[in-house]
């Protein structure tokens, strides 16, 4: 049975939901907006015996998960932006090592130091890359302090279950709201085995070595392949999304986390002026929902698309991929921080409604 | 009540957080959906400080407040920024024992109470913002008086429940000035 629901932070939910989901290792280094990620911990895991480590850096800190990860054991670390960047090189070795890891960006507002207010323009690298070489994370993009606390859960799961990092990207907005959430009495954690850990020889004739240098390129091109394989498996497996309203909807927006709430709000609104809208929420951002998408853009009553993101226009990229020219899509966003109003993602409705043109 | 909203607004040190906060834990005593989002970053003491409080019979779309129901200030400066973000009808309630303020809005409700000088009287500077939790309790039935009292007994901890008859009279000398 669930239990009652409490007021919490964002980001503690995390720190809280890492910790039922038997994660017993954390490495960090602090930032605004997400340091309460780190507070939690740091109280925690002294109670319960687990390792904490403020790192010198978010560099070293990403390493820390390297070793953890390797060890077989479940690890998180947090950050924001800039610090994320930081780590892009430590992300593309735990995809080349192929190590389960769960790694948080609550992301703000850039580039470069930017700001400290929400933004989602880490999309592109938490999507496509972020890292060098030919990768890809789970993305998970929550959009209630619930739902973190869930999807943090599954992201361990997810992690040991592929051999991969799974990405939970939230934002300024996520990580400092308070919202009740309802914890479960017993979390769903899926356990598998590790035979590849590096956690001494024991009775096995060789060592385990975890690695990512594939020095003969015959021999890369073969761990590339097992990789891009890997990752069709988990495109066929877990694309996750909130839809609805698409039965009759004219317009559909396109939207993630703390943009897909606002959206809510303009949804109901435009129904009282008669204007039918429906909502895609991708809940996973890779793998991206594209069928869905590609589909709704078919159906003859839906006329338009409209995008809505903390930024330039990043997922409408791939959006638009997936309508495949079938219908117009547009698009609304804001940044530097800056959140958009419900007003005025209504009037881009009506706009699109009465025929405008972008 | 779908997506009644306050926002709380004056210096860092004033306890407008806790504030927002004990308003969103009695409303979620009700079984409301609530959400509390607050100004973060370089905030300190002094500073300015506001959060933005929703509560709802439905999931919350929005916990960021573009048109608020209720605007409490603490401060001049919060009052003159905060008074624009009101819904035509929307209450503005200001700490008069503080500052004074002069509405420029005719479509507003304004409420003037001395919450600082009832929380002098009371001893304790912390029920300023509670008094005024009263006077939003009275004048919006967003949370009631009992779900106050209720969540008070849940949330803080028993070695701080003797502050709790204290912080009920503030809030109901709050509740005097509701309109």
């Amino acid at each position: 049975m669930a239990q009652k629901r409490v007021l919490m932070k964002g980001n503690e939910v995390i720190a809280e939901a890492a910790l039922r989901a038997g994660c017993r290792n954390y490495f960090g280094y602090p930032i605004t907006p997400q340091t309460e990620v780190m507070h939690y911990m740091a109280k925690k895991m002294v109670q319960i015996g687990g390792n904490f480590v403020q790192a010198e850096s978010e560099v070293s800190a990403i390493n820390m998960v390297y070793g953890a990860a390797a060890a077989g054991a479940r690890v998180l670390t947090s950050s924001s932006s800039p610090g994320i960047s930081l780590k892009q090189e430590g992300i593309s070795y735990i995809a080349g090592a192929e190590l389960p890891a769960v790694v948080v960006n609550i992301v703000r507002a850039g580039p470069g130091l930017g700001g400290i207010q929400p933004a989602q323009g880490d999309y592109f690298q938490a999507t496509k890359g972020g890292g060098h070489g030919d990768y890809r994370n789970i993305v998970i993009a929550p959009a209630s302090v619930q739902e973190l606390y869930e999807l943090t859960v599954e992201a361990f799961n997810l992690a040991d279950k592929y051999r991969m990092l799974v990405m939970i990207l939230g934002d300024g907005t996520l990580g400092q709201m308070m919202e009740p959430v309802a914890f479960r009495d017993v979390e769903p954690i899926e356990v598998y085995d590790k035979p590849w850990a590096c956690t001494g020889r024991g009775d096995r004739k060789e060592h385990n070595t975890i690695t990512s240098i594939y020095i003969d390129p015959d021999t890369l091109e073969v761990k590339n392949r097992e990789l891009q394989d890997k990752y069709a498996l988990v495109t066929a497996n877990e694309v996750r999304y909130e839809a609805f309203g698409l039965e009759d909807a004219e317009i559909v927006i396109t939207a993630f986390s703390t943009c897909s709430r606002i959206s809510k709000n303009v949804i109901r609104q435009a129904a009282e002026l008669g204007i039918k809208v429906g909502m895609i929420r991708p809940i996973t951002l890779w793998p991206f929902p594209s069928q869905i998408i590609s589909e709704t853009a078919a159906k003859s009553n839906v006329k338009a698309f409209l995008d809505v993101e903390l930024n330039a226009g990043q997922m409408v990229e791939d959006v638009r991929l997936a309508v495949n020219g079938q219908k117009p899509v547009y698009f609304h966003g804001r940044m530097g921080g800056n959140l958009p109003t419900q007003k005025e993602i209504l009037d881009k409705i009506i706009e699109i409604h009465n025929g405008g043109n972008n | 009540m779908i997506d009644f909203s306050v926002i709380l607004a004056g210096f860092g040190g004033q306890g407008i957080l806790s504030a927002g906060k004990m308003a969103a834990e009695a409303a979620l005593f009700e079984g409301k959906e609530v959400s509390w989002f607050p100004s973060y970053g370089p905030e300190m003491r002094g500073g300015t400080a506001n959060c933005s409080v929703v509560i709802s019979d439905e999931p919350i779309g929005s916990p960021v407040i573009n048109d608020a129901d209720v605007v409490i200030c603490l401060n001049q400066p919060s009052a003159e920024k905060f008074e624009a973000s009101l819904k035509p009808n929307g209450i503005l309630i200001i700490d008069s024992s503080l500052f004074k303020f002069e509405p420029t809005r005719k479509d507003i409700k304004f409420i003037e109470m001395p919450a600082s000088d009832i929380a002098t009287e009371l001893g304790n500077m912390a029920f300023a913002t509670i008094s005024m939790l009263g006077c939003l309790s009275k004048s919006t039935g967003c949370f009631s008086r009992e779900s106050f009292e209720s969540s008070l007994y849940e949330v803080l901890p028993e070695r701080r429940h003797k502050l709790i008859p204290g912080n009920l009279s503030a809030f109901d000398k709050g509740a005097e000035y509701a309109k």
